[in-house]
């Protein structure tokens, strides 16, 4: 899979087991690229000697389906970061799609239908589209700071799910439909967690969109400079609108997979879930003032959040009421090290 | 004036002294045992084509960088400039060419930064500050209110208030590293006379510029540096600006502006009649003919970038534009672009090209839904369209995946124009095509815009160099406060008559034009 160069910052060697594009990309490879993967190899060999199990391939297999969540939330918001936004609703989208897609799913009848499912999951993919639209006109046309439209849309969202749940929970009634919907989180293919796949099949796409579409360069000269995109005939607003939107139906993705797993949606479903999906996206390597994307960079960022938390799960070196600070800890040190890698250059 | 002051302070002690500098970034030496000395009063100017060291020269001489081999001497000791603040505590001060100011905070504020004036002992004294400022300004030659934000500013006026604060440093010798590249020839008049007024204070002044009768009109000595190497220091009496050209290149320059070709139609091709920007520009009408190349001259501020970009879609504008004699209105340049027309913006760094992406992703930018390959982009035919405009419009990169940042200002621009060329348009807008470039490639550049035309483009440029409109130009229209003043063209393109008009005031007009003559002929004089 290919990552990194497309972007068109030639410094973008790529990470993720792009060997044709690195040897492609003549000077010395980037560490800024790097840095995610090295982190993540670096955790790897921590955790094996932390705990035996660590490395087993069950624990490795858990880790991977735990992190997709947030993966698929992340890859929208690289995109959404790239183009120099910020969307801090994902946590309470996230609940809010859940909690109107098990709404929606309590409307049929109680035997349960593939038919019905079918319905429920296209329209949570709309529902999460149009709040990402929400969120991508508030912002261009209404020319507000992402940071205070997707502040005003995180309480929206989270008080739209609890007075839907009126306080308490929104769970799936029908049984035979929560058994029909199951594997969408528990099921595998060939041994591979559904999650996982489904995160792997975003990523990819993701990867497509950013590094090889007009769009997708869009996204990037919109996040690098405004005014060059728009002196250069690009849509900004209609670029910067669709980065939403994508990061809405990425959330609602996470909720197809997320539903299945709990069966129900309640007032803390996806909190801090902004925090998390932020992090990842800045572990990967992706610039926070936008005009560098890097998706798999992203899913390394992920992954690694859900790795130190599984190594503290694991160990007993840290309490593991921790782990908000652990990672609160990581994306400032994240940071620093990018900083620091900058400047060397 | 100027002779006298040169000989009473041409056995005085050099205040400021360059023994043998060099100074190598690997293994590439940028400037190499420069020695230069000047003395209190001096004009010292420094000329060189881009990337000939002038820059480094000048940071060497101000702290910014630390020579590789030789000194500094300050009063005949030599000494290890530790930075610029030490240096600016010795009482050297440079003064950037880039405009290094805080946009949100007021001219007086800026002015003031980092040093700002107390009552009490704890509370900024705005008022004193206000007033100092404005006469600061003022001094300069400009009004501006002093409670106004930087950001309101024009650029021209902003490099005003950059060099009034760099001279309420306690100064001995001020740098000034192409102080006049966006200043208007009041401007650069009025900054003239700063210098004049510093020089005969007793303050030495190293000036960079590329343009050579302003050098002519200030310097003592001109000391001419070509590849890293000085090629000669000499009064600047004895230098005509052609003489100086011919040092700073190495090579004759046969004819700095190419010949004009006669627009091959009668009818126009652009009509604009009408056409109102508000806030900036009242009424323009103008036509434009397959071929010809139109100049727009004025001062800065008086309207013509915002025309342009009123009419291309880029600001809210009204008023009838008619290409091919069919009534159009963009509001995007998306739009205008799609009708062939094309704007290069005069700020090539900050609205032109992406700086941190490399050269492909620039050029294709504006282009891109020529380069699909069904869902994706044809990379590959993006490097060939490169490979073209690198040879075609011989942009000079030392690596092809370098970024557009890293070129020079002059290989900027040869980018920003073979990105638009892409597009194929039939009408051209260039704004300030060789704003910081050096004369080489402004010849160059000016081919390209002669080419253009001769391949039946239509073609504006907006300049403030008068003498590039009217060497480059068919026809000049000159704009004042926001209105097109008047049109000059044939034997009548002269810079006295194209300043007439940009004043608005006759008198005034022809006292500036003499001024200016004076300025450029006493060089060679």
């Amino acid at each position: 899979m290919s990552s990194g160069n497309v972007t068109g910052d030639h410094k973008a060697a790529a990470g993720g087991g792009d060997r044709a594009r690195q040897a492609a990309a003549p000077g010395r490879l980037d560490l800024r690229a790097l840095a995610p993967f090295l982190a993540l190899a670096v955790l790897l060999v921590l955790g094996a000697f932390v705990n035996d199990n660590f490395l087993s391939l069950a624990n490795l297999t858990n880790v991977a389906t735990r992190s997709a969540f947030i993966a698929i939330i992340a890859v929208g918001a690289t995109f959404v970061i790239a183009s120099g936004g910020l969307d801090l609703s994902v946590g309470s989208m996230t609940a809010f799609v859940a909690g109107t897609m098990i709404l929606f799913l309590n409307t049929g009848s109680l035997d349960g239908s593939g038919m019905l499912l079918f319905a429920a999951m296209a329209m949570a993919i709309g529902v999460g589209a149009l709040c990402g639209l929400g969120n991508g006109l508030i912002t261009t046309v209404g020319k507000i700071e992402p940071f205070i439209v997707t502040l005003g849309t995180m309480g929206i969202y989270r008080a739209l799910t609890i007075y839907l749940a009126e306080g308490g929970s929104i769970a799936i009634k029908s049984q035979p439909l929560r058994t029909l919907y199951r594997p969408a989180y528990f099921g595998d293919v060939l041994g591979v967690p559904v999650p996982v796949i489904a995160f792997l099949v975003v990523a990819a796409l993701g990867a497509f969109l950013l590094y090889k579409t007009p769009f997708g360069r869009h996204v990037v000269a919109v996040g690098s400079n405004e005014d060059v995109a728009r002196y250069s005939g690009i849509p900004v607003g209609r670029v910067r609108t669709l980065t939403y939107i994508l990061q809405g139906v990425c959330v609602a993705i996470a909720v197809l997979l997320y539903v299945p797993r709990l069966g129900a949606a309640t007032s803390t479903t996806g909190l801090l879930w902004e925090l998390q999906a932020i992090t990842a996206v800045v572990i990967g390597g992706t610039a926070l003032r936008g005009g560098v994307g890097r998706i798999w960079g992203t899913i390394c960022g992920a992954l690694i959040l859900e790795v130190v938390g599984n190594i503290m799960v694991l160990s007993d070196l840290v309490s593991e009421y921790l782990i908000g600070a652990v990672q609160g800890a990581i994306i400032i040190i994240a940071m620093l090290v990018q900083r620091s890698l900058m400047r060397r250059q | 004036m100027r002779g006298a002051a040169m000989s009473a302070h041409a056995t005085a002690v050099p205040v400021l002294e360059a023994r043998q500098l060099s100074k190598s970034f690997g293994p590439v030496e940028v400037l190499s045992e420069i020695s230069l000395a000047l003395r209190p009063g001096e004009v010292h100017a420094v000329i060189g084509e881009n990337g000939a060291g002038k820059s480094t020269l000048m940071k060497l001489l101000s702290g910014h960088l630390a020579p590789s081999s030789g000194t500094v001497a300050i009063d005949g000791e030599p000494v290890a400039l530790k930075g610029p603040v030490d240096a600016e505590t010795r009482g050297i001060v440079l003064v950037h060419q880039e405009i290094l100011l805080a946009p949100h905070l007021t001219v007086a504020q800026n002015i003031f930064m980092g040093r700002e004036l107390k009552r009490a002992g704890i509370m900024v004294d705005d008022r004193r500050m206000n007033a100092l400022a404005a006469a600061a300004v003022e001094s300069l030659g400009a009004h501006i209110d002093p409670r106004t934000p930087v950001g309101r500013l024009s650029i021209a006026q902003r490099q005003l208030v950059q060099i009034a604060r760099a001279l309420q440093v306690p100064h001995r010798v001020v740098i000034f590293d192409e102080p006049t590249a966006s200043l208007t020839p009041v401007e650069t008049e009025a900054l003239l006379a700063v210098i004049r007024d510093l020089s005969a204070r007793g303050v030495a002044v190293l000036y960079i510029s590329h343009r050579l009768p302003e050098v002519a009109a200030i310097a003592g000595q001109v000391t001419v540096l070509r590849d890293g190497q000085l090629i000669a220091t000499r009064p600047a009496a004895e230098l005509s600006p052609v003489e100086m050209a011919r040092l700073m290149v190495g090579r004759e320059l046969a004819n700095l502006y190419p010949a004009r070709k006669e627009a091959p139609d009668k009818a126009p091709l652009l009509e604009v009649e009408n056409f109102t920007v508000p806030g900036f520009a009242e009424g323009a009408s103008f036509a434009l003919k397959r071929g010809e190349i139109l100049g727009f001259a004025g001062l800065i501020g008086a309207g013509r970038t915002e025309l342009m970009e009123g009419i291309v879609g880029l600001r809210p504008g009204d008023g009838s534009v008619r290409i091919h004699g069919e009534r159009v209105h963009f509001d995007s340049a998306r739009a205008s672009m799609a009708a062939g027309i094309v704007y290069l913006s005069e700020d090539r760094k900050g609205k032109g090209l992406l700086l941190g992406q490399n050269l492909r992703v620039n050029l294709t930018l504006a282009a891109l839904a020529a380069f699909h390959r069904g869902l994706g982009l044809d990379t590959r035919h993006e490097e060939e369209a490169l490979t073209k405009a690198i040879g075609e419009f011989d942009i000079r990169a030392r690596r092809r995946d370098m970024l557009a940042g890293q070129l020079s200002g002059g290989n900027q621009q040869k980018l920003l124009i073979a990105k638009m060329m892409l597009l194929a348009p039939e009408i051209v807008i260039i704004d300030e095509p060789t704003r910081g470039i050096d004369i080489g490639t402004k010849q160059q550049i000016y081919a390209f815009i002669a080419r253009l035309a001769a391949e039946g483009m239509a073609v504006i440029v907006i300049s403030s160099e008068m003498q590039e409109l009217i060497g480059l130009c068919h026809r000049i229209l000159v704009m004042q406060g926001g209105r097109i003043a008047g049109e000059v063209s044939g034997e009548a393109m002269t810079e006295d008559n194209i300043v007439v008009y940009a004043t608005g005031v006759s008198d005034i007009g022809n006292d500036i034009g003499n001024d200016f003559d004076t300025g450029s002929s006493s060089g060679a004089a």
